[in-house]
């Protein structure tokens, strides 16, 4: 492949909050020009907009990207919406890599905004057509269902515990007390707070979910000569992958998710990693819930198959640890503003690689992380590994 | 980086209660009405009869359940109906408190996948486990399909009532 080296020179997002006053356009208006402003670019200076947002029920619009369009800056450019449900934030990152790799737009914003809050009574809503319209939907299934089915599926797997997986939801939330965009940061939570949360769908407890959000996050992608005129820092997209898996969830071992051991290798092999414990420093894997932390380190192959657990009670996945895991506070953390969330971990790994996320800085001078997100019907998975 | 973060307005209870913000409200009025399809159709007309039928790809030899008319994997089309079994294995389930906009159940709802027997290893289907214990349930035990009476059944996963532990 003859493809340009592309780089994010700049990143901006919004804080996340349970309900946003601002409407969907404003805060994609304040992220993107938050990124603008951190690279001292103007939208001239912008070629063309990628936009990443999950499903149009959540705001109850029709087409919502072409309404967004304007706050991210795609009045009078080439914007285009990519969406692979939860999985469309480091699918946008991915996005914004081939509009400019590809030799076609010399700069490119991406921008991921959600805004969960508006769907009545609860955004859980949005999500019930989610599932099979002949065969599964007559039964009353919603999301929670899902995710219990998957980590009950792992947890047999390997014979885990709730505390061996309720151990990432404390870490993380701890993590994301030094996020100054953090909904749910807590230093001081434990893992018995976690386990005493009510039961919602066994084995899901209310502390092992990642909250309903509202946000916004924006990255300025540029190809290698006009990255070096930008910034003295710029940090390379090295590798991008995605898979989809197929739609009959029941047919599949849930214990494992290959499509996301796929997306990996595809975003490894253009990167050049082929000892991935090695080669990568941190990671941001997806986390809605905690167990998803761990069964995409398992997919991401940075740990054996059900061996991720282990890790984290090692204190391996710790932001002190030998590979910090999710060092933002993840989505449990910093929250789930769905498509948002996902470009947040790409932006993390950008502030991680330059030394410049404060409080939350990893030690030991990190130089390639992975982030990945998940989504669709338990299928899909997307993966970005930066490098500088 | 803490520069680069803009502080969103967040919303409270009280700022809709005391009317510091504004709100406009819609109600969705989408009603559909789905063909169930070739596969889909068969499936559900074997269904008000109290059967349960997969298909078979003749190129991987997998009997796929649900039934399809083509096989996603060699992406040809499938060869024969094969009637299943009403058993079948739990493959994973869960114990739902709540409903999906977070009101609580009185009794536990217990959603869970079910493999069923004559479809190849690992196919199955959601559905509710009943008869069942919340305690008892575990990975691996065994169920069986308890029907609606024929005369009620309507051509519908719900012709099914649910799958209940082989005593």
């Amino acid at each position: 492949m003859t493809m340009r080296r592309v780089a994010i020179v700049g990143a901006g997002m919004t804080k996340f909050v349970r309900r946003a006053q601002e409407t969907g356009r404003e805060l994609a208006w304040e992220a993107a020009s938050k990124a603008l402003e951190s690279c001292e670019m103007t939208i001239d200076q912008i070629e063309a907009v990628v936009l990443g947002t999950a499903p149009d029920a959540f705001d109850g619009v029709h087409m919502k990207s072409e309404w967004l369009a304007d706050g991210a800056g795609g009045w009078g450019k080439p914007c285009l919406r990519g969406y692979v449900g939860g999985g469309t934030g480091v699918f946008s990152a991915a996005q914004g890599w081939y509009h400019v790799a590809s030799g076609l737009f010399d700069t490119c914003l991406v921008v991921c905004e959600e805004k969960m809050s508006p769907a009545q009574p609860h955004p859980q809503g949005a999500f019930l057509t989610i599932f099979d319209n002949i065969i599964e939907r007559p039964l009353g299934p919603n999301l929670l269902w899902i995710f219990a089915l998957e980590m009950n599926a792992y947890m047999q797997r390997y014979g885990l515990r709730k505390e061996d997986i309720a151990q990432v939801a404390v870490k993380n939330k701890r993590n994301a007390a030094d996020h100054p965009a953090s909904l749910l940061g807590d230093r001081n939570i434990t893992l018995q707070d976690i386990l005493d949360s009510e039961v919602m769908a066994w084995p899901v407890q209310r502390l092992d979910v990642s909250p309903v959000t509202d946000g916004s996050v924006a990255l300025v992608l540029a190809a290698d000569n006009v990255a070096r005129r930008v910034t003295p820092q710029p940090v390379w997209i090295e590798g991008v992958g995605w898979n989809l898996d197929t739609a009959y969830w029941t047919d599949r071992d849930l214990s494992y998710p290959t499509y996301v051991e796929e997306a990996a290798r595809m975003a490894y092999r253009m990167a050049g990693i082929t000892e991935p414990r090695q080669q990568l420093h941190i990671a941001e894997p997806y986390d809605p819930f905690d167990y998803k932390e761990l069964h995409h380190l398992e997919g991401l192959m940075l740990f054996p198959k059900g061996k991720a657990p282990d890790a984290t009670a090692l204190g391996i996945t710790q932001r002190n640890g030998d590979l910090p895991v999710c060092p933002s506070g993840g989505l449990l953390g910093v929250g789930n503003p769905i498509a948002a969330a996902g470009l947040m971990k790409v932006a993390e790994l950008f502030w991680q690689l330059r030394g410049e996320a404060g409080a939350r800085q990893v030690p030991g001078n990190p130089r390639r992380g992975v982030a990945q997100a998940w989504g669709d019907l338990m299928q899909v998975g997307t993966v970005v590994v930066l490098g500088k | 980086m803490d520069q680069w973060v803009y502080p969103t307005t967040g919303l409270h209870e009280k700022d809709f209660e005391t009317g510091r913000v504004l709100v406009e409200t819609w109600k969705s009025k989408a009603e559909y009405a789905w063909d169930a399809g070739i596969a889909m159709g068969r499936f559900l007309e074997e269904l008000r009869r109290g059967r349960l039928v997969g298909r078979r790809c003749n190129s991987c030899h997998r009997v796929l359940f649900p039934p399809r008319m083509f096989c996603e994997q060699c992406f040809r089309p499938t060869g024969d109906w094969v009637p299943l079994a009403e058993t079948g294995t739990v493959i994973t389930y869960s114990l739902v408190h709540v409903r999906w906009d977070m009101v609580r159940l009185d009794q536990p709802l217990v959603p869970a996948v079910v493999a069923i027997d004559g479809a190849s290893a690992g196919m199955g289907i959601l559905h509710l486990l009943g008869e069942a214990n919340p305690e008892s349930v575990k990975i691996g035990l065994r169920v069986q399909a308890v029907w609606k009476k024929p005369e009620e059944r309507e051509g519908a996963i719900t012709d099914i009532r649910y799958f209940k532990p082989i005593s």
